[in-house]
């Protein structure tokens, strides 16, 4: 019984985890409809900048002979995604106004390339340790009383995660720009004609998912360092997204949470009698299955269509 | 100029109707194939076979094969690798298993084998539509590429886990295996990849192509005229497994010799099959041809003009290469979003005026 609360436990957190990448994919999904598959990469990307911003063996380092304190290193990594987010609109979407979906989404697979060369040759491809002083280990409060090893790390990833949702979800209902966004979601051309600028719009978007990413790489990174598998975990956050909907913030966290858990505790209970490594595609299968149901999602809005 | 059809009158349907509606097109497409088929053998040696025109051939049967599926018919997949490892593994146990069987016999049959798991895995394209479809087809990725990694029968339990080709003869002369002479392979697959082409095209004007694409361009108005979207999806996802699988048992039997899923068939060859169809043009035969040419030759000419014409390390040169590839592949979707068949359909109009304005 114990070992099971360990396995959902573990599960709800790595659920966690994937939650941080799906909901990048939701606000940029939300906003201007485009699946941006670079999500992964510029989780990446932001850790890999971080990294040289903060770092003895960084760039920062070796042009200006000192490292930045982490909080800066933080700011400034933000206003590097920033401007990601900026030269994404100025140079990608802005010509690709009004394509298709698939279209929009291979451009997205073609920036996903671009970055990921971009960060290899601007940084290197080795793995880098990312610390930036979150706590590490096992929580010992639990394992001395209860015997139950969580990671102190994942605890607070589930934390930071409740805290990004909370801010979110504020800035989306209470601010003017959230206004603006929710506008933009609902109908771009209704949105255009009140006189929201989609490419204004564009832009925070974007930065808003480069932030959401940029926590996604901190945690990650300090989970496993940061490396080029973090871009894979891009492919991670899809069954997520498919299981919550597309187009839903809780849905990105339920669905990962769920994706986390039946990963975990599949690949305990049942991995062991087909060959073990089921991880790979028991969420996929998971959605799949789910979709069959509900092909629009646990909490997607409901598709209609007319001719 | 060059493409004026003055003069050419149509005077039945079926010249109405036919593929090369033009002399000029005629003639170009024959002496293209007269040379492929007639004077390239004689000149061919390993490094081109290998790397550039079997590479080429292979891919544009892929890309087909998703031209079908995703240009025709509408439906986003990307599951393009595991259905080639299908069509590899289908052909490796087919020739292992039954040593006598013809290789032609046996590249179908695996085309057929990938066909029956492709309508399995496109049945839920009836209730989902869209990215939802294209993530579901992502199970069917990783789900293949596991199976054949971790079932022994599929690799005939080899301790290394990897599949290698047997030698097998195509009317007296080797195919496939170290021993086959690049010539002979190259033309093999030519042969396949031209038939195949053919069919394609001839199916996509018939009247299942015409049923895909009303489903492509809007299911609920199809349905409305009287297109059953289950057989029309389904035949679709058949037809272009098959394609796939072919070119999976080619790619793996023809052109690697050895394979081992997680490596050959990983998830970013869907993602650059994908990427063959929309730089090439979906909805076009004649699109997967210069789309696989594309994404073939691209890399290998920036990888020599880096690391032999201005002398980068490779390390850093495949860094760079994937940074330029990805902002190729984002300039051409910019620049023609209906791809490189769109361009030459430009080029042609063109052609038919220069050098005079209108």
């Amino acid at each position: 019984m114990l070992f099971f609360l360990e396995t959902v436990i573990s599960g709800l957190m790595a659920g966690v985890m994937y939650s941080l990448v799906a909901l990048g994919f939701v606000l940029i999904f939300k906003a201007s409809g485009i699946f941006n598959f670079a999500q992964g990469v510029f989780a990446l990307f932001a850790g890999l900048a971080l990294y040289d911003f903060i770092a003895e063996d960084g760039w920062f380092y070796d042009l200006f002979g000192f490292a930045l304190p982490i909080w800066l290193g933080i700011i400034a990594t933000m206003g590097v995604m920033i401007i990601v987010a900026w030269l994404v609109e100025r140079l990608v979407l802005r010509h690709l106004v009004n394509q298709e979906p698939i279209i929009l989404f291979m451009s997205t697979i073609g920036l996903a390339y671009f970055m990921e060369g971009l960060g290899d040759t601007l940084f290197g491809s080795d793995v880098k340790p990312l610390d930036i002083g979150l706590p590490s280990g096992a929580w010992d409060y639990l394992l001395d009383t209860h015997n139950l090893y969580i990671e102190k790390l994942e605890i607070v990833a589930a934390g930071v995660a409740a805290v990004l949702v909370i801010v979110l979800a504020i800035f989306f209902q209470k601010t003017r720009i959230g206004r603006a966004l929710r506008a933009v979601a609902d109908d771009h051309q209704a949105a255009l004609s009140v006189g929201i600028s989609l490419r204004t719009i564009w832009v925070i978007v974007w930065s808003v998912s480069g932030f959401v990413a940029l926590v996604a790489g901190i945690m990650w990174g300090s989970k496993s360092g940061i490396q080029f598998s973090l871009s894979l975990i891009a492919l991670k956050a899809l069954p997520v997204l498919i299981l919550g909907g597309f187009t839903s913030v809780p849905g990105a966290i339920i669905g990962g949470l769920i994706i986390g858990v039946g990963e975990k505790v599949a690949e305990v209970y049942a991995g062991p009698f087909v060959g073990g490594a089921i991880e790979n595609w028991f969420a996929y299968m998971l959605a799949l299955a789910f979709l069959l149901v509900r092909p629009q999602g646990l909490f997607g809005e409901k598709i209609i269509e007319r001719v | 100029m060059f493409y004026r059809e003055a003069g050419q009158f149509k005077t039945s349907y079926n010249a109405d109707q036919a593929i090369f509606t033009i002399t000029q097109d005629k003639f170009f497409v024959g002496a293209f194939l007269l040379i492929a088929f007639g004077v390239v053998p004689f000149f061919i040696n390993d490094y081109w076979a290998n790397a550039i025109l079997i590479h080429v051939l292979v891919y544009a049967l892929a890309g087909l094969g998703l031209n079908i599926l995703t240009g025709y018919c509408g439906q986003v997949s990307l599951g393009t690798g595991g259905f080639m490892a299908v069509g590899a593994y289908a052909s490796y146990k087919l020739t292992t298993s039954f040593p006598e069987l013809n290789f032609i016999v046996a590249i179908l049959l695996s085309g057929g084998i990938t066909a029956c798991v492709g309508v399995i895995f496109g049945l839920p394209s009836l209730r989902i539509k869209g990215f939802y479809l294209a993530v579901a087809t992502l199970a069917a990725q990783f789900f293949l590429v596991w199976l054949f990694n971790k079932v022994g029968w599929f690799f005939n339990y080899s301790p290394t886990g990897m599949i290698v080709s047997p030698p097998r003869e195509v009317f007296g002369f080797l195919v496939t295996g170290p021993e086959a002479s690049p010539a002979v392979r190259y033309l093999f697959c030519l042969s396949v990849v031209t038939v195949f082409a053919l069919a394609a095209k001839n199916i996509v004007r018939g009247r299942v192509g015409r049923s895909w694409m009303a489903i492509r361009d809007m299911d609920i108005a199809a349905e409305l005229i009287g297109i059953r979207p289950l057989e029309a999806k389904l035949t679709a996802f058949a037809v272009s497994s098959f394609y796939v699988g072919v070119a999976g048992a080619l790619y793996f039997n023809v052109w690697l010799g050895s394979a081992e899923p997680t490596e050959a068939f990983d998830i970013f060859q869907s993602f650059f099959v994908l990427f063959i169809v929309i730089i090439g043009g979906l909805g076009s035969i004649l699109g997967s041809f210069l789309g696989a040419a594309f994404m073939v030759l691209v890399p290998i000419t920036l990888k020599t003009i880096m690391v032999d014409g201005m002398g980068f390390a490779v390390g850093a040169a495949k860094h760079v290469e994937v940074m330029l590839l990805g902002s190729l592949i984002i300039f051409f979707l910019i620049v023609e979003p209906h791809g490189l068949a769109r361009l030459w359909q430009i080029l042609k109009e063109k052609l038919r005026k220069w050098p005079f304005p209108y």
